[in-house]
């Protein structure tokens, strides 16, 4: 046939408008364009102008138009009307659903604020939520931290001032080394990806340390496959072999960290192991150059790393001594970690050295002047080009706060942090833990809360403790059993509440949190919790209200359901209160709008939350005489002020012009979407690194509403707080912890990072490590409901390393038994060659119950899939001792997820039909049936 | 039969970087969502919330595991669309003169209005690149984004495939790769750029650039420890020369003498 080529319109329209806001199909918070056609939206791209994605987006992002069309929206608000966890409601009026809210709320806060327990998932609106609760007057409020990543987040900022993502990046232009360290796929979607694109092309080597080779540790160029639970030891080797070679960065330990700082060494004293201070509580060092004590921040000091002194009878030590004692052990060495890390020495030995060579060898300075807070002048900005980054990995262990300890004090070693080639901080942080507030629990019955609910212990006195000792949280987040738990322990309180210990609550209060699946451990159990009845046949959690957009498992176990918006029909803002989206050069926030309206009867949650406030006359959202100060959500955001003149968006303040302080602007959200959704500030090019002792940069940050006054401080090798735990473990002091729990808070709070081996104990059957990750096209459980995303993960098989494939007899496709002492489930198995010998995982929250997200009762998410969760309990079994200890952290509260150890075995295939096990009972979808065959074009 | 032109003017394609990608999926979905609202007929999904989920795809990534002589088990991602090929298959068995390339950029298009959806390209090409679209009744296939491009429409920077520009690693790159001057025709000079499955004798355009050689620092632990020595020999034997070692040091730095 002779070749004739057709006329093709290389130029057609491409949308009517393009409304830019920020994405919400993760916690990434990229800049979007939705292109509009018709008033619908058509397709949805990366904004090129946006810090965190410069223009990329991922899967996630770009799958926004069916999750803001998925079939399992909800329509209407729902009141129950079958048993719980049936599914079976009515759609009733907001009005209506106002009506019972309140009816709850009001009468809990004119007389026990605390029997409100207010926890609100992944909600990007803390410093909103939490104003509402404290407001309420309930200590009992926190979001997901407890049971995400508050170990790498509090051990960062009581270590460092910040820790990862949110807090801090490498310094992806300048690195020519980075360690990758127990990443899951999904965290911190487009920027890791994006540096690790711009480091690779240009040949910079990557180390990925993760017992599992996808995703990120698959492009590594070298890959550690490490057993789960021991970074720690692997991470204090390598401090081991480095400090042994002394490579490590004297000067920079010197200067800008406590390694100086002199420490009381008299066993006897009760303030053993605390710091020398002056009069006025400044830490005190040798001045090498006089050989006297100064104050650590005193003009012209050369802090003394080898610092000593003989005060009479009390001797006293530098940090640094202490840290030489500790970690040149020979406990440490490689060959001493090798088969407990799963790693041979040499290669522990030559990461080392790799690492050694880069920092010092490669080392470079970039010819910028700064001035730091003693008041000296540096000519040059020195560079140390290694820089790190890790999440839950290495976080959701019971030793996962000293692992991530251990992880900043090597960076710290190595003089890496806040340096050109190293890790940066982003604004707000650097922000040391000394200028948060400690936790409030103090509840007045018609009153606000006495403070914030969260925030960082600096001692015993500031545990959430009733005056009996007893924990005043419903969580027990801020007791002897997690001191240190910065973020709450949303995953303990329906058990607690279930329990009645430390006592029974009234009202639970939920939002974008699936409890009653992937984000409980022990599923099955917390699903008998939330359903169980009293002898009267009242439940035991008497009432149970739950915000979600969607058709999640959680709906069916709630009382009365306050239907959520989609993210592209709401205000939001990501705020510099809250988790902002800064980068390293500049503070930035943004804001979510309306680019459609709901066609259905649902509204912001934090809308709803303002109406809430506004009829029970909340003292924060109402004037003297009871009138609101806000309608909803959207004039919060703009007139709001924490203080005066800084409120929850920085950019475009008073006329427009003011950034970070100014009086609230009438056209704030206006600005905000003209300069497409976000605002950006950037940091001088002399406040640019070193800003924790960097007084440009202080001085940036006090003009910007940052902080009051200038905030320089000492990184803290050594975390004196810690040790105030052990004094009080010891006997010192009025707050004493129980008997049973003076041994564990010796052992663990070591102020120096230590590894412990948290592996359950005694039971030799369980010697498998099981763990999950998210990929990165999907987030948490949102993903099942988007027609395009679950065609990439429709199920999820266990991956098997072929070791253990041999040895159990299976096959690919063949079908496993995998018991915990908690439980266990029957699963579809996959071998995977690229995975640490002992070691099986899975994607987590693939697995769906039948009825949930508008899914077919036949869907491979709720017939093949399977969740993990059903082998952890939130309890460690039984040890003899008569008591349950938690399976978490016992510095952070933190859930351990990743120590879950298992047997595999094979099994025969399900009879009939694939379908793992154990297969729940199908619930009553709350939404209609969807249409099956999509063939989506918007527009004509 | 459908003739290939005898020559074309440029030879537009992808540069993937398989050394890069992390098999993130985001050009599969971005390419679902450009060309679901775009050229031809709508990328259609069937039994899309039900037990058998399928759909059409231009684009798909594909995850292998390696495992080379030495050394442990790899995890390559591999995504995959219409290569572009200069001797393409999928043009010369199209009955309808449906499929066909370009002569002014090489790019292989199907003309939907007249495709019979025969499905012969299909069978003919050998890298599985075409699918018959359920709903329409048609051939789809990667166009390269030719709707995109050449679109007056959008912003010079954005004239690029939707898969190219939203890729978060920057693993994907496109270009003219029939000019030897061009930026990816020096990314595949450079990397060793290579053709998939040669000896099908299709010529494709698009270009992979292999993975780089991993885990050499496990080989430099196992098999060469004496050149790493130096960087960590230890300063001291003891605790004591430890301390030595420290004053030494401390007076060596600047303003460290007293």
């Amino acid at each position: 046939m002779t070749f004739q080529q057709p006329e093709v319109d290389t130029s057609p329209p491409v949308s009517d408008e393009i409304r830019k806001t920020t994405c919400y199909m993760c916690a990434c918070r990229c800049g979007i364009n939705v292109h509009m056609k018709d008033g619908k939206v058509a397709y949805i791209e990366g904004n090129r102008d946006h810090p965190v994605n410069k223009g990329v987006l991922c899967a996630k992002g770009s799958a926004g138009i069916m999750q803001h069309n998925a079939p399992s929206r909800l329509r209407a608000p729902l009141k129950r009307v079958g048993p719980r966890g049936s599914g079976e409601f009515e759609e009733i009026s907001w009005e209506d659903a106002l009506d019972i809210a309140q009816g709850w709320l009001q009468p809990l806060r004119k007389d026990h604020p605390e029997k409100l327990a207010f926890f609100t998932g992944r909600d990007q609106s803390q410093s909103f939520t939490s104003f509402w609760a404290q407001n309420f007057g309930t200590c009992n409020y926190a979001a997901h931290g407890g049971f995400c990543s508050v170990n790498m987040a509090t051990a960062g900022i009581y270590t460092m001032g910040g820790a990862f993502w949110e807090f801090g990046q490498p310094d992806w232009d300048h690195t020519k080394l980075f360690l990758l360290f127990g990443v899951a796929e999904d965290h911190d979607s487009n920027p890791i990806k994006m540096g690790l694109g711009k480091i690779k092309a240009r040949g910079t080597r990557v180390i990925g340390i993760n017992p599992i080779r996808t995703g990120y540790n698959a492009v590594a160029d070298d890959w550690v496959g490490i057993t789960p639970g021991t970074d720690g030891l692997f991470i204090l080797s390598l401090v081991h072999v480095l400090m042994k070679a002394g490579k490590i960065d004297l000067d920079y330990l010197s200067r800008y960290t406590n390694a100086p700082v002199l420490v009381n060494q008299d066993k006897t004293s009760p303030d053993y192991g605390l710091f020398l201070r002056d009069d006025h509580g400044a830490p005190l060092v040798i001045n090498r150059k006089t050989g006297k004590l100064a104050p650590f921040d005193m003009y012209g000091v050369r802090p003394d790393l080898n610092g000593t002194l003989a005060m009479g009878e009390i001797t006293h030590v530098s940090v640094f001594r202490l840290m030489a004692d500790q970690y040149l052990d020979d406990g440490y060495a490689p060959e001493a970690v090798a088969e407990r890390c799963g790693i041979p020495a040499p290669r522990i030995r030559a990461i080392a050295a790799e690492i050694a060579r880069v920092a010092f060898d490669e080392s470079f300075e970039l010819d910028r002047e700064w001035t730091d807070f003693r008041g000296e002048t540096h000519k040059t900005m020195r560079g140390r080009p290694v820089s790190m980054h890790a999440m839950r990995g290495v976080s959701a262990h019971a030793n996962g706060f000293q692992t991530c300890r251990a992880l900043h004090v090597l960076q710290i070693l190595l003089g890496t942090v806040e340096v050109p080639g190293g890790f940066r901080f982003k604004p707000p942080y650097p922000k040391p833990a000394t200028a948060h507030p400690p936790p409030h629990c103090r509840v007045t019955p018609g009153k606000p809360l006495d403070g914030p609910h969260l925030g960082f212990v600096q001692g015993p006195e500031h545990l959430a403790l009733l005056n009996d000792g007893s924990p005043a949280r419903i969580d027990k987040a801020f007791t002897w059993e997690n001191p240190m738990s910065s973020h709450g322990l949303m995953h303990m309180v329906i058990s607690n509440a279930h329990a009645g210990d430390p006592y029974r609550i009234d009202t639970l209060f939920l939002y974008m949190a699936n409890m009653a699946w992937n984000s409980s451990m022990n599923t099955r159990g917390v699903m008998d919790m939330l359903t169980d009845t009293d002898d009267n046949g009242d439940y035991v959690i008497p009432r149970i209200i739950y915000s979600d957009a969607y058709s999640s498992e959680m709906v069916a176990y709630a009382d009365l359901i306050l239907p959520d918006t989609t993210y592209l029909e709401r205000h939001d803002c990501i705020s510099l209160l809250d988790r902002p989206i800064c980068e390293a050069d500049g503070a930035a926030d943004a804001i979510r709008w309306p680019v459609v309206e709901p066609d259905r009867d649902v509204r912001g949650f934090q809308s709803v939350l303002v109406e809430l406030a506004n009829r029970m006359a909340l003292p924060g959202f109402t004037h003297a005489d009871g009138s609101p100060k806000w309608q909803d959500y959207a004039d919060y955001i703009v007139n709001h002020e924490r203080k005066p003149g800084i409120g929850p968006l920085a950019g475009f303040r008073g006329d427009g012009s003011a950034a970070g302080r100014g009086a609230p602007n009438p056209a704030q959200l206006d600005r905000y979407i003209e300069n497409g959704g976000f605002f950006l500030k950037h940091i001088p090019e002399e406040a640019s690194y070193y800003k924790p002792w960097n007084r440009a940069y202080q001085d940036w940050a006090v003009d910007l509403g940052l902080f009051d006054t200038p905030q320089p401080y000492l990184f803290q090798l050594y975390v004196e707080p810690m040790r105030k735990f052990q004094l009080a473990a010891e006997g010192h002091g009025d707050r004493q912890p129980p008997d049973h729990l003076r041994q564990q808070i010796k052992d663990r709070m070591h102020p120096l990072p230590v590894w412990y081996e948290t592996a359950p104990h005694g039971d030799t059957k369980f010697t498998v490590h099981a763990l999950t990750q998210r990929p990165m096209a999907m987030y948490h459980s949102w993903g099942s409901q988007n027609a395009w995303l679950r065609q990439l993960h429709g199920h999820n098989p266990l991956y098997v390393p072929t070791k253990l494939m041999r040895e159990t007899g299976l096959q690919d496709g063949d079908w496993a038994r995998v018991t915990s002492p908690h439980g266990a489930i029957t699963v579809p198995v996959l071998e995977m060659a690229a995975l640490n010998e002992n070691t099986v995982w899975t994607w987590n929250a693939i697995g769906k119950r039948k009825g949930a997200w508008a899914l077919s009762p036949d869907a491979p998410e709720a017939t093949r899939g399977f969740l993990l969760n059903h082998l952890i309990h939130e309890l460690l079994p039984p040890k003899g001792d008569g008591l349950r200890w938690a399976n978490s952290d016992p510095i952070t509260g933190q859930a351990a997820w990743f120590d879950l150890k298992v047997r595999i075995e094979k099994t025969s295939p399900p009879k009939d039909r694939p379908q793992s096990a154990p297969d729940l009972p199908e619930m009553k979808s709350p939404v209609p049936p969807p249409s099956q065959d999509l063939a989506w074009k918007v527009g004509s | 039969m459908t003739d290939l032109p005898s020559a074309t003017q440029r030879q537009m394609g992808l540069v993937i970087d398989l050394d890069t990608c992390v098999g993130c999926q985001a050009c599969v979905i971005s390419c679902k969502g450009w060309n679901t609202e775009n050229y031809g007929a709508p990328l259609s999904d069937q039994d899309a919330y039900g037990a058998d989920p399928a759909g059409t795809f231009l684009n798909r990534v594909h995850s292998y595991e390696v495992q080379p002589d030495h050394g442990p088990a790899q995890l390559i991602h591999f995504p995959k669309s219409c290569l572009h090929c200069e001797d393409a298959p999928c043009v010369t068995v199209c009955p309808t003169g449906a499929s066909y390339k370009r002569v002014e950029d090489g790019i292989v298009l199907v003309n939907e209005s007249d495709c019979i959806g025969c499905g012969l390209c299909a069978w003919s090409c050998p890298y599985g690149a075409r699918e018959l679209d359920l709903a329409a009744g048609v051939m789809k296939k990667c166009t390269l984004c030719v709707d995109r491009i050449y679109n007056e429409n959008l912003p010079e920077e954005d004239r690029i495939p939707s898969c190219v520009r939203t890729c978060p690693s920057g693993a994907r790159h496109f270009g003219d790769l029939g000019d030897p001057t061009s930026e990816v025709s020096g990314l595949v000079a450079d990397r060793g750029g290579m053709d998939l499955m040669p000896e099908m004798g299709t010529k494709p355009v698009n270009k992979y650039l292999p993975p780089r050689p991993k885990d050499g620092l496990a080989a430099q632990g196992h098999g060469d420890i004496d050149l790493l020595a130096p960087l960590l020999s230890p300063v001291a034997t003891d605790a004591t020369g430890f301390l030595g070692w420290l004053d030494r040091a401390l007076d060596k730095l600047p303003g460290g003498d007293h």
